[in-house]
């Protein structure tokens, strides 16, 4: 089964520098396009990340003026925008690409062409947002990058306002990159519930494709108000349209709501193909079946449900009515209920388990300490009384960034040192790895948990520096600390990814001893990933093929 | 793999086509979309500070007659398909295209009179930036219809629909179906209940 298509998946030797990139730019291979996905995403969270260093350094003394306060703004309006856009959404996307197909055992994706024209939609669109850099200049001499939050509310965003291009490049990236999102959801989408191999029921799909199938969903019903709100923005801005135009009537705060309609869930389409990696990560790593496998695919799409109900939740202080806010204080606190029924069960899957502390379960496990954390404030946040001292100070942003940071990236990292063999066919260096995990959690920890205590002491997010003595100086000290120790473990993962790829040792098709069928063909896959196609009968197929004595099909 | 099981192997294996599945994806993203158009339609119904008002619409009676129509030749047109082939298919097709651009044309002329004669464009007031929005990204789905049905069109004219091809032209059927139905939506808010 192994030896022969080992030997189909090597590259031609004679080919050209020039043929090979001809290869990858013209490809409609699912995993080529996954890698493509990820190594963009890996640059723009180089990118985002030098972007928050400066943040950081500006904030770390009072008075300071490391750049001016114009520069500032753009700063956090990029880190933001290419964050989310840019660095998690095609991470995620990736590995719905890379991942599914294999997964539920098809050769592609059901519309390979699509799927190369929705990933270049992405990529154009990250190139055009820091095309403003060159372009957004224009000839008003206003910021040469978007200035505008990552939400940008009106007015700010009104011509009066925001002149020249710089915030037209935010609004067109997000256009472009949106239209490649919802194509890529379509796509997988249609992979998922038509391509699976035999006997692939819904009901046998592994956990992460589940959540892949979940998250894509829920892209096409969020994702699209964010691109209807940034064509209004574009009429307002292009044909003299009132939309978000208070003077003729208009409204700031509709703004605010289309924009959280896609806000919120968004943050529920970056978590669940995280949830997604981790219940690969921990039923393999602790040597046990998932605890409670339908109960975690309803807890998903509950999940997912109620996310689309919380979004005024960013908006307490707005001043809606009291029964308004009452409402969006239950369903935030109400989604809290799936999620922890998550948690449990995963818990429920280490319990009892033969745990071996490889580098990607040590990310799992970094992960449901710091999930359990953002939950809960982010259930502090939810009290709209709370929220109105809270809201918009670091306390917001320390909660935001302890869900994208350390959760959803520790499961990100996770993933990387997991499937990264099946991908190059080489292992990524463990002790690498464990000084990546090492530096980045401690330095996680020294960043986002210090970050709580300064906003709670009243620091507005987004100010450019504050007077000294209010009791947030050595705070703020100690958050830049923090990043500098993230940022050295994020060198030494893109250096371990990058050595692993020559120096690694040699995988094999399996080198976790693991159950999904992404394992059961040769690492790196060849372009048709299957000799033949699989056939399954359970949840685990390649536990049954392994341990034909004792296979999972007798007892499903 | 070495799991076949005899079985297993044998039970039928049946998964719905991807280009329906694609279809309805693209359709509940599309609904979304409409769903923000409508939502701010109908938010700022009557809080524009100056005229026009939505009282100089007249319902397009007629226009949607043709549009909805439309919707009822296109089956006729893939039922012929199926048991014809091309040649029970091209004539009620035409008939589609005909009707679904005597609405575009329609909408053009009804524009043409708000904007010469009432004075409306997209930047006079809200109502008049809601209602060319809206009215205006519903157009521009009938558009992209027609140009794929023109597409199809070319293929039939080529020779190259035959009765095989009938599910390829079901999926865009339920892309015709979807304008439609989102017309009924549009035409409820825009003529009837916001007037």
């Amino acid at each position: 089964m192994t030896t022969e298509s080992m030997v189909l998946t090597a590259e031609p030797q004679d080919r050209t520098w020039l043929e090979r990139a001809h290869g990858w730019v013209t490809t409609v291979d699912h995993k080529r396009l996954g890698i493509m996905y990820i190594v963009m995403a890996l640059v723009f969270l180089v990118v985002g990340g030098l972007e928050a260093t400066i943040i950081r350094l500006q904030l770390m003394k009072a008075h300071a003026n490391v750049v001016p306060p114009e520069i500032f703004n753009e700063l956090f309006t990029m880190h933001g925008t290419t964050m989310i856009f840019f660095v998690a959404m095609p991470i995620m996307f990736g590995s719905a690409n890379y991942l599914a197909p294999l997964m539920i055992g098809a050769r592609d994706m059901a519309f390979p062409r699509l799927n190369a024209f929705t990933f270049w939609l992405t990529a154009f669109g990250g190139a055009l947002l820091y095309y403003s850099l060159l372009g957004g200049y224009g000839l008003y001499g206003d910021a040469f990058a978007p200035n505008v939050g990552w939400f940008a509310y009106a007015p700010l965003t009104a011509k009066t306002f925001s002149r020249g291009h710089s915030n037209d490049y935010w609004t067109l990236a997000l256009l472009v990159s949106g239209f490649g999102s919802v194509g890529t959801a379509i796509n997988v989408i249609a992979t998922i519930l038509s391509e699976r191999c035999r006997g692939m029921t819904l009901g046998r799909m592994p956990l992460a494709v589940w959540l892949f199938l979940v998250m894509c969903v829920l892209v096409l019903f969020t994702l699209t108000p964010l691109t209807a709100a940034q064509a209004m923005l574009m009429i307002d801005r292009y044909l003299g349209g009132h939309f978000f135009d208070a003077q003729a009537g208009g409204s700031a705060v509709l703004w605010m709501h289309f924009f959280w309609v896609f806000g919120h869930p968004e943050v529920y389409v970056l978590a669940l193909p995280a949830y997604g990696f981790l219940s690969e990560i921990i039923q393999v790593f602790s040597r046990k079946a998932i605890f409670g496998y339908p109960a975690m695919v309803a807890a998903s799409i509950v999940i997912a449900f109620i996310s689309m109900s919380v979004w005024a939740h960013h908006m307490f202080s707005v001043g809606m009515t009291s029964y308004g806010n009452t409402f969006f204080v239950i369903t935030t606190m109400a989604i809290s209920v799936p999620t922890g029924i998550k948690i449990f069960n995963w818990l429920a899957t280490i319990w009892g388990g033969k745990v071996d502390f490889k580098v990607p379960m040590l990310w799992a496990i970094a992960f449901l300490f710091q999930f359990l954390v953002a939950g809960l404030t982010g259930v502090m946040l939810a009290c709209a009384p709370l929220d109105w001292h809270l809201t918009n100070s670091y306390f917001t942003v320390a909660h935001f960034h302890y869900v994208i940071v350390g959760a959803l990236f520790m499961a990100v990292f996770g993933a990387f040192y997991y499937w990264y063999p099946k991908v190059v066919g080489r292992l990524m260096d463990e002790k690498l790895g464990r000084w990546h995990f090492w530096l980045f959690v401690i330095g996680f920890h020294l960043t986002f948990d210090f970050m709580h205590i300064p906003g709670f002491l009243g620091m507005p997010r987004r100010i450019y520096t504050y007077e000294p003595g209010r009791g947030w100086d050595i705070w703020n000290v100690i958050v830049g600390i923090g990043v500098l120790f993230q940022g050295v473990g994020t060198l030494i993962l893109v250096f371990n990814l990058i050595r692993s790829a020559r120096k690694g040792k040699v995988a094999g098709n399996d080198p976790w001893d693991a159950w999904t069928l992404e394992w059961a063909t040769s690492s790196p896959p060849p372009e048709y990933n299957f000799a033949t196609l699989p056939v399954v009968r359970s949840r685990r197929p390649l536990w049954d093929l392994k341990h034909p004595e004792d296979p999972d099909w007798k007892y499903e | 793999m070495t799991t076949v099981q005899l079985s297993e192997a044998e039970t039928p294996w049946v998964l719905p086509s991807a280009g329906r599945v694609g279809m309805f994806s693209l359709i509940a993203a599309e609904v979304s979309i409409f769903v923000i158009f409508i939502v701010a339609y109908l938010f700022y119904l009557g809080k524009s500070v100056t005229g026009p008002t939505p009282a100089i619409l007249h319902p397009p009676i007629f226009l949607s007659i043709c549009l909805l129509s439309s919707s009822g030749t296109m089956e006729l047109a893939v039922r012929g398909l199926k048991r014809r082939g091309a040649r029970g298919f091209i004539g009620w097709w035409m008939l589609t295209i005909a009707l679904g651009a005597t609405f575009l044309a329609g909408t053009g002329l009804e524009w043409r009179h708000l904007i010469q004669d009432e004075g409306l464009t997209i930047s006079t007031n809200l109502f008049g930036t809601t209602f060319y929005s809206l009215v205006g990204l519903h157009g521009f789905h009938v558009l992209v219809g027609l140009v794929l049905m023109l597409i199809t069109a070319g293929f039939a004219a080529r020779g190259l629909l035959v009765r095989e091809s009938a599910p390829k032209v079901e999926v865009l059927g339920l892309y015709w179906h979807f304008v439609d139905v989102v017309w009924v939506m549009v035409f409820t808010v825009v003529y009837l209940v916001g007037r």
